[in-house]
């Protein structure tokens, strides 16, 4: 709790900071060394409901709503025995990858303050990097989690669609919205995902299918697993210092033992365009809900319904919301549907198609996580298209469904962290954090971030 | 794209100087997203949702037993206005 109030001023990670109930959860569990998670203290993004506690969503439309009940992963966490710290910092409504587009202020790289952290978990990821906990949760629509742990030098995990319960998560875009899990190893992401993956009635989009021990398949020999690499993918757009590091990433795998094979994924560069047609319609649609009438932020004194409609909304929304709306409710309008929304469908099934293909000769994809280290804040801001492709190599993992995780795998001439993504098969967490936890293992950061309590 | 036009549709009263900054925005991401046409996917089934095969055949029936609600007090605690049980609004017609 000192240390997230200590560097909260420099780093703005932490939108609520819950002393008293950290310091109630923590007596609680005190001694109950039977519970997996006794007095692990975690952070979570302000996306997921947590009952009595301020859940914003990074939006000045939700800047004083209370949830009124708890998310399924929270209540998980909490019969598991772990303290919650407080809400993180995001993008509004997980819209961003820099966490620039929060009401409530940016959040700082803790490597470089003058710098991003990545979005649009990027207040859960600064909360892990800068070492206030070991591990917090995220979401994940486009890479909103493995960005910001590329970006932060930490591991982050996107599950199967249907892994971890989006009960109390709040919506934006339903098809492509998972929780993630950030950590500092691949250990504690291990920890977290064995609490709160499994089957939930309160979401039917869950999956029935069994949770594995995770922790049990971390020490496993990767000698013989075999990792593809897409190599038409490691051209325009990607950093030098970016491409060399995951370049000797891969010969390092292949010094643990690991067999490296040629993959193919050929519809991965149409991945953005079928996101912004796909994301951008569920959310014009989910984010209707907000309109002044039942919680959050009601624009006063307008004359009639309709009127506190479009005047809370516009004065609810911050830029990029907005746009995202505008552009869903656009390709979903009358007569443009065919061309847009369902030609996506159909390109986002062709993405899906390429992995499932590719699953048949290898256990994992290697790529970077971000073609960038973190860039300077306000270096993007001005221009939405160049932030969206920001996400280039994370996206097709959420439109096809499939896990991924980003581990740190080496630091740029400037010094900042730089991650490789293992995308896997349908329900292979267990495979990839095994991969992930060999990596950390033999080839560590070795350097702490300068703004670090350690 | 009309973006006066799609505003009013989303329930989104812009301003003159949004409509500036947004117009080119927009045009340009549009343009980006047109890329897809270049894909020829005539034969090519649309993928409906996010459900992976095991999720769809997840069993979501459960038995038919009463279990509490959320109840109007805490339906109602975070309502802008709230009048003897119910959300008030401005007037309607």
């Amino acid at each position: 709790m000192a240390n997230a109030e200590k560097l909260n001023p420099q780093l703005n990670s932490f939108l609520s900071i819950e002393h008293e109930h950290a310091l109630r959860q923590a007596l609680a569990v005190d001694g109950r060394s039977e519970m997996p998670l006794a007095g692990m203290a975690i952070a979570v993004k302000d996306n997921i409901c947590t009952e009595g506690m301020r859940t914003s969503c990074g939006s000045h439309i939700l800047h004083n709503y209370r949830a009124q009940y708890n998310a399924t992963a929270i209540e998980r966490l909490n019969n598991a025995g772990a303290v919650m710290v407080g809400k993180t910092n995001m993008d509004e409504f997980a819209m961003g990858s820099s966490n620039e587009s929060s009401a409530f202020g940016l959040v700082r790289n803790p490597w470089d303050v003058s710098r991003v952290p990545g979005g649009s978990s990027g207040g859960s990821a600064v909360a892990v990097a800068s070492g206030v906990v070991r591990a917090s949760l995220g979401s994940e629509t486009g890479g909103s989690v493995r960005q910001p742990a590329a970006l932060c030098g930490i591991v982050g995990l996107k599950p199967t669609y249907g892994r971890i319960s989006r009960y109390g998560l709040v919506a934006f875009a339903s098809s492509l919205d998972n929780i993630g899990i950030f950590g500092t190893t691949a250990s504690d992401v291990a920890d977290v995902l064995g609490v709160i993956a499994g089957h939930d009635p309160k979401d039917s989009t869950s999956a029935d299918v069994p949770v594995p021990d995770y922790n049990f398949s971390l020490g496993a020999d990767v000698s013989g697993k075999t990792i593809g690499v897409p190599r038409a993918l490691f051209g325009e757009g990607l950093d030098a210092d970016v491409r060399h590091s995951v370049e000797a990433s891969i010969e390092n795998f292949r010094s643990l033992g690991a067999k490296i094979v040629d993959v193919e994924l050929p519809h991965a560069k149409y991945g953005i365009a079928v996101y912004y047609i796909i994301a951008t319609a569920e959310a014009s649609s989910n984010l209707a809900r907000y309109d002044g009438a039942r919680y959050g932020f009601r624009a006063d004194n307008a004359p009639g319904l309709r009127e506190m409609y479009f005047r809370t909304r516009e004065a609810g929304f911050g830029a990029e919301v907005k746009r995202r709306i505008m552009l869903g409710t656009y390709v979903l309008s009358s007569g443009y549907y065919d061309a847009y929304y369902s030609k996506a469908q159909k390109v986002r099934n062709l993405v899906k198609q390429d992995y499932e293909r590719s699953f048949a000769n290898c256990d994992a994809i290697l790529t970077p996580t971000s073609p960038s280290t973190a860039f300077k804040i306000g270096e993007r801001s001005d221009d939405p298209l160049a932030m969206y492709l920001s996400d280039i190599y994370t996206v097709s993992a959420n439109l096809a469904g499939v896990p991924a995780i980003s581990v740190p795998c080496g630091l740029s001439e400037n010094g900042l962290p730089i991650g490789l993504q293992l995308v896997g098969n349908f329900w292979s967490e267990d495979v990839l954090l095994n991969l992930a936890s060999a990596y950390e293992t033999a080839f560590p950061l070795g350097v702490d971030p300068a703004v670090y309590v350690g | 794209m009309d973006v006066r036009k799609v505003a009013k549709l989303a329930h989104l009263e812009i301003s003159e100087e949004e409509v500036d900054l947004y117009t080119p925005q927009m045009a340009e991401i549009v343009n980006y997203i047109e890329q897809l046409n270049e894909l020829d996917t005539d034969l090519v089934e649309p993928m409906l949702g996010g459900l992976t095969r095991e999720g769809a055949v997840t069993e979501s029936m459960r038995e038919d037993i009463p279990a509490g609600s959320l109840g109007q007090t805490a339906a109602l605690s975070e309502a802008p206005s709230a009048v003897s049980g119910h959300f008030q609004v401005p007037k309607v017609l």
